[in-house]
């Protein structure tokens, strides 16, 4: 407990800098399955914090009675129960958007996301810290799917939550809503963050060409 | 750190075992911890299903009668059926999980308006499965409602939303004959299919073909046991059964 | 028997496994950069997805009727312990095909295609004869899908990429590429 973040670093960390979607490329099952509608895509989001919220301050208060041997388990039968209860209450609460989301509420299990945090931060640290880096992940986590839900519902349906923005003349981007659209949405989301980060990062970079160490790419070919 | 808070789990576990001494957990210790947390993590679990369960059955109910309502032109009431063997009736032998049913509308005054029935197939890009009215007195369809499909939004989903073809239903001949817009002649038995969605539009048609084929026999035998005299005494008789559902208080 | 060709079909062509559902991401996007690689995973992923459909089918038929809410707690469980027994049988048995598979089966037991094969399993009221076909149907589906990018991504690792795109971004468009030509695959069934 020794390093040296501030509880504003443990809160930020997730939303930005370790974003854990778009940066560190965890959850994407969810990001490209579930983000067709903004309140689907909400919904998850909102699903998802909830479970590793729940997950990080029980891990957190009881991490020196599970023995380590075991804590891998441990981990996932809290997961799971957190789970379970956010699918039977989303079940009960909005049953629509439950059914839509079908199977990938329950999936929320294997997002590594959460199992992750359990193993890199909420079984080493205090309560309090482990509950801020669970809400800044959890945060970032939900705006990584609000942007991708807001791209491709709009583009896909012409609408946002459900309200059309673009009038009657929009021709919807069908192959946005569809399974394509969330790969090509991702895609095209992590090579603008590439581009930005090139262009931030290292403003004046000698020219290295071909790229890395593959030369002589017509020569290999004999 | 450790030895603090370790009484605390441990009386939850009972106290036969015998404090840990060193750090090595022992396998006991590992299979208490699990059972421990396995144990409380039920208990929340089942606490939060039975609050959950009535909810979702309730709206589960209320989505089944509004389609029901939906497709038999506003019956007031409906009545579940179980396919029991080769026969219809509304208290089977066997267990009702596995058994096939249809849903017998009543209207108002407690006449039989009409079977609907659940029915799916492959479609375009899934399973379409859809929910249908149908009239056995004189073999028309009366109604259809998609309930689940996948289909491509914009073009085959219009089957779930598009008013005219969901019109179609009201009132067609058996076996439905799908035609395409420019090609219909007005026939009793003509479902005009929406343009750009003519697959999922000709799997909607089979489906509810493919199901009446099946099932029209045994649903007649049943329908006529409902003649309208005795009709309103079977719907009475049977208003308390436990597979009887109130339609949600009306229109 | 033509309901149980569809199943098939749909898991591995037109709702594929990968392309459609988005199950079983993590070996598609992480592990896909070589075909011999990715032709043994895809042979683990079946082999894994079988044993699952089975559990789940034996879960379904006579645990959960009577608890329906420990459904996740008990895939998780059970297919877990499962796959790790299957795995030590394996090593004992035939040091061979454990060399070829076995290390990648405790990556898999994790993987959501296999907790998503159960959940697709149980909602979709599949017994055990569908439930195996669509099993097979969706580790098919996910092997044609690994095997297809990793050659894709063979073939890039030579091409003269800008450096921008020398990431997970490209990987994504081309996993879409992928996935609008498994779109072409609908329709396959209707008349």
């Amino acid at each position: 407990m020794s390093r040296r973040t501030t509880p504003q670093e443990d809160f930020i960390r997730g939303i930005w800098k370790e974003n854990p979607v778009l940066v560190q490329l965890l959850g994407l099952c969810p990001t490209l399955a579930v983000t067709g509608t903004v309140d689907n895509a909400l919904t998850m989001g909102i699903a998802t914090f909830f479970v590793l919220l729940g997950s990080s301050v029980l891990v957190a208060t009881f991490k020196s009675v599970i023995p380590k041997e075991v804590r891998i388990s441990a981990y996932i039968l809290v997961i799971a129960t957190f789970v379970t209860i956010a699918d039977n209450v989303l079940h009960a609460v909005v049953p629509e958007i439950h059914k839509s989301l079908g199977p990938f509420v329950p999936l929320i299990v294997v997002n590594c996301i959460i199992l992750g945090r359990q193993e890199a931060f909420a079984s080493k640290n205090t309560v309090g810290r482990a509950t801020l880096d669970a809400i800044g992940t959890g945060f970032g986590f939900i705006i990584t799917m609000m942007i991708m839900g807001s791209m491709r519902e709009l583009l896909g349906n012409g609408t946002w939550l459900g309200y059309p923005l673009f009038g009657a003349h929009f021709e919807p981007w069908v192959i946005m809503v569809l399974p394509p659209g969330g790969f090509f949405t991702l895609g095209f989301i992590l090579l603008g963050i590439a581009w930005w980060k090139g262009r931030t990062a290292v403003p004046v970079r000698p020219r290295r060409w071909p790229h890395g160490v593959t030369t002589e790419v017509g020569g290999s070919t004999s | 750190m450790s030895e603090q808070k370790l009484p605390v789990i441990e009386t939850e576990s009972g106290g036969a075992q015998p404090p840990p001494v060193q750090v090595e957990a022992s396998s006991v210790r590992l299979i208490s911890t699990l059972a421990v947390a396995g144990a409380l993590a039920g208990m929340a679990i089942v606490m939060v299903f039975q609050w959950a369960k009535p909810r979702i059955d309730k709206h589960n109910a209320e989505v089944l009668a509004a389609a029901v309502t939906d497709v038999l032109g506003g019956a007031q009431r409906y009545e579940t059926v179980f396919l029991d063997g080769d026969h219809f009736t509304t208290e089977p032998q066997s267990d009702t999980a596995g058994l096939d049913r249809v849903y017998v509308g009543y209207d108002a005054n407690g006449q039989p308006r009409g079977v609907a029935m659940e029915a799916g197939e492959p479609g375009f890009q899934d399973v379409i499965d859809l929910l249908f009215g149908f009239d056995p007195a004189t073999g028309d369809v009366i109604g259809m409602k998609v309930l689940n499909s996948n289909e491509t939004p914009g073009l085959g989903a219009k089957i779930t939303y598009d008013s005219t073809f969901i019109g179609e239903f009201n009132g067609v001949g058996t076996p439905l004959q799908g035609v395409k817009k420019d090609r219909a002649k007005g026939g009793h038995d003509e479902v005009v299919m929406i343009t750009g969605a003519t697959i999922s539009s000709r799997a909607v048609i089979k489906i509810i073909n493919d199901r009446l084929d099946a099932i029209e026999q045994p649903v007649d035998s049943y329908w006529s046991t409902l003649a309208p005299a005795a009709a309103t005494s079977a719907a009475a008789k049977s208003g308390g059964s436990v597979t009887n559902a109130a339609s949600g208080g009306g229109l | 028997m033509k309901e149980l060709f569809w199943i098939f079909i749909s898991a591995s062509l037109v709702s594929n496994f990968t392309l459609a559902l988005f199950l079983g991401l993590c070996p598609f996007l992480g592990v896909s950069g070589k075909v011999a690689t990715a032709v043994r995973m895809g042979m683990a992923n079946i082999f894994v997805l079988v044993i699952t459909s089975l559990t789940v089918s034996a879960l379904n038929t006579w645990v959960l009727p009577h608890a329906p809410y420990l459904q996740l707690i008990s895939f998780i469980v059970v297919i877990a312990s499962l796959v790790q027994i299957v795995e030590m049988a394996i090593k004992k048995l035939s040091p061979t095909l454990f060399r070829e598979l076995g290390i990648f089966l405790p990556l898999i037991t994790t993987n959501c295609a296999i907790l998503g094969l159960a959940l697709f399993q149980t909602n979709r009221g599949y017994g055990f004869m569908e439930g195996l076909v669509f099993a097979l149907g969706g580790g098919v589906g996910l092997t044609l899908a690994l095997v297809l990018m990793a050659s894709i991504r063979e073939t890039v690792e030579l091409a003269d990429v800008p450096s921008v795109a020398r990431n997970m971004g490209l990987v994504l468009i081309l996993a879409g590429s992928l996935s609008l030509a498994f779109m072409g695959f609908a329709g396959l069934f209707s008349s």
